[in-house]
């Protein structure tokens, strides 16, 4: 930018006529303190300072009732020997590799389709956009409806068309209720998927197309070696953002089953809620969401050095 | 790029209508367009058709196993009543207006400034700054709300609604400023240098001529900050716990799932009303939200 270098020459005698308040917004390096500095006490207060709340938690055995005594890691050995917690693992781990798999199957389907043209494009881009913007728990309960057992329309449907002699137990067969869970889901989360990676199509110049046209490159080359390439940044940060949101969701389980049928929907966060507040063991509940910690920094150090690659290109 | 699917469109002459050739092309169309693009609309939107015929059905109707499912014969606007005169539905859609409006606002006032700074002004620490306030955009809430009570508990907000109003920054905040200094990046620098020489402070080139131009970025800053506070789940759920502080995601789920009593068609008719405001927002805003989200938050 240049700026300190230009206003060098004559800064201190300036400086001594200039009134406080003007030097700090002259300045770059004072308002630039200035503006991020509200930023930086909101989230130590309120980001950092509950984080280590948590971790003060979760080394005692705090219940709602009782400050608790100071158990070291207590917590965390008994969750490892808790057969509700390791199938609340496993279901988590399951849960979000299903749901990412469909949401980069179908999103990036449905980016490519959207980036060709056909009638009433636009409106049906915003239409495929409902499941994203709705919010999680009012979409949610259309789907609690669906997989109603009684009036259940998916059941109805497979039923009248002879597919079926009586249908699924969506949500109560605890078989197939972490499916139906993750289904919901990937429901909500390929619109966000098709969106993004749209947007990554459509940056690329249409020269670059042409130029492979030109040097012979068919249409599965084109693909292979101008789309893919340069859609991948745009499709891996979609891809971590998902993967961090599905394996932290809580409000599509809460809202179908609360973690049931006999805990085959539970995940982390469902499990930490239920424990830490409704049965009030805050100590243990604080602990099993911290276990989410370590799957979530891998995602986000891994995402901050393809960032700090990408900037330094 | 629009010829991935297509392959009607070579160079190659474009056969007359109602040869076999034209008739082949459709076929294709039909096949690769068509057919999918059913798939994702019934698949997407398909439970929205469902939500608005239930909240439109008569009990009568809704319960009748012997009636079709899939359409309304006699609609009626009883579900929405009785979201109006049985629960407090309406006080829960101003709530949720206030929290949503208050947080943005807090939200862009906050972020856009210091998405500025990130991206224009050098200071010892910026990238720190930048990289710090990045990763707690990836901290997930239900990492955090369990502290978050007795936080608010300690500053007098238990129970009360304008703990939202101080929660949501916190995952706002952050998505604002990253969102900004991704787009301020892509004005160029040479206005505001301009603006310098003629006699602007470093401020007054930030307020007379950076934030100006950002108006689209700062407006898909806005309008995704509105919906996230309205969609907000896990805070509102444990943060407020008096029906009349709570907010329409929560209020509905609550309130009208109880125990194993379902009241389906006020839920679905709740859950209809509860999505339209972000639904309309979106809807005038798609193309700016789409080109806010190319420039800053998909940054990779």
């Amino acid at each position: 930018m240049g700026t300190a270098t230009t206003v060098a020459p004559g800064r201190s005698e300036r400086a001594v006529r200039r009134s406080f308040v003007t030097n700090i917004i002259d300045s770059e390096r004072a308002l630039g303190y200035l503006l991020v500095a509200p930023v930086v006490v909101l989230l130590l207060a309120l980001v950092a300072y509950p984080f280590f709340v948590a971790v003060g938690y979760a080394v005692t055995d705090r219940t709602l009732a009782d400050k608790g005594v100071f158990i070291g890691l207590e917590n965390f050995e008994l969750l490892w020997e808790n057969q509700i917690y390791r199938q609340t693992l496993a279901n988590t781990f399951i849960f979000t590799a299903g749901s990412v798999t469909i949401r980069l199957i179908l999103g990036v389907g449905l980016a490519l389709l959207l980036n060709e043209s056909f009638r009433f494009r636009r409106a049906v881009r915003a239409a495929i956009l409902l499941p994203w913007i709705v919010p999680t728990v009012l979409g949610t309960m259309a789907w609690l409806w669906l997989f109603n057992p009684n009036f259940s329309v998916l059941n109805y449907i497979l039923v009248n068309t002879g597919l079926m002699a009586t249908g699924f137990n969506w949500l109560t067969d605890p078989d197939l209720a972490l499916f139906s869970v993750l289904l919901v889901n990937a429901w909500r989360g390929v619109p966000f998927m098709a969106i993004t990676v749209l947007a990554g199509l459509q940056a690329i110049p249409q020269d670059l197309y042409d130029a492979s046209s030109i040097d012979g490159a068919g249409k599965f080359q084109r693909f292979r070696y101008v789309t893919l390439p340069l859609v991948m940044p745009v499709l891996l940060t979609a891809l971590v953002l998902s993967i961090i949101w599905t394996f932290s969701d809580f409000g599509i389980v809460y809202g179908l089953t609360k973690g049931g049928p006999m805990n085959a929907t539970h995940v982390l966060a469902t499990l930490s809620y239920q424990t830490g507040l409704a049965s009030g063991n805050i100590g243990e509940g604080a602990a099993i969401s911290l276990t989410m910690l370590p799957v979530l920094l891998v995602l986000i150090i891994w995402q901050l050095r393809r960032i700090r690659r990408s900037t330094a290109m | 790029m629009s010829a991935t699917l297509v392959p009607s469109r070579v160079p190659a002459p474009r056969p007359a209508p109602g040869t076999r050739g034209a008739h082949h092309a459709r076929m294709e169309r039909a096949l690769f367009i068509w057919a999918p693009l059913t798939f994702f609309m019934v698949f997407l939107v398909g439970p929205f058709y469902w939500m608005l015929i239930t909240a439109l059905k008569p009990d009568s109707e809704l319960y009748d196993s012997s009636k079709s499912p899939l359409y309304v014969s006699v609609p009626t606007l009883d579900h929405f009543r009785f979201l109006f005169e049985k629960t407090d539905f309406a006080v829960w859609v101003g709530n949720t207006m206030m929290v949503a409006t208050l947080s943005t606002a807090i939200a862009l006032i906050m972020g856009v400034p210091a998405g500025y700074a990130l991206a224009r002004l050098r200071f010892r620490g910026s990238e720190f700054v930048g990289t710090a306030i990045f990763v707690t955009y990836l901290v997930p809430a239900t990492l955090l709300f369990i502290p978050m009570i007795e936080v608010m508990a300690t500053i007098g907000m238990d129970d009360n609604i304008w703990a939202l109003v101080i929660v949501y920054p916190t995952f706002l905040v952050p998505f604002v400023t990253w969102l900004m200094s991704g787009y301020f990046r892509t004005i160029p620098t040479e206005l505001e240098e301009c603006g310098r020489i003629d006699g602007l402070t470093r401020l007054g080139a930030m307020m007379r001529i950076a934030l100006p131009l950002a108006r689209p970025g700062i407006l898909s800053a806005g309008i995704f900050s509105f919906t996230l506070s309205w969609n907000e789940f896990i805070y509102a759920l444990t943060l407020v716990t008096a029906s009349s502080e709570r907010t329409i995601p929560v209020g509905v789920l609550v309130q009208l799932t109880r125990a194993d009593v379902y009241f389906w068609g006020p839920l679905m008719a709740g859950a209809l009303l509860g999505s339209v405001p972000v639904a309309l927002v979106y809807s005038f805003f798609v193309d700016q939200y789409a080109s806010g989200l190319t420039a800053g938050a998909v940054k990779g």
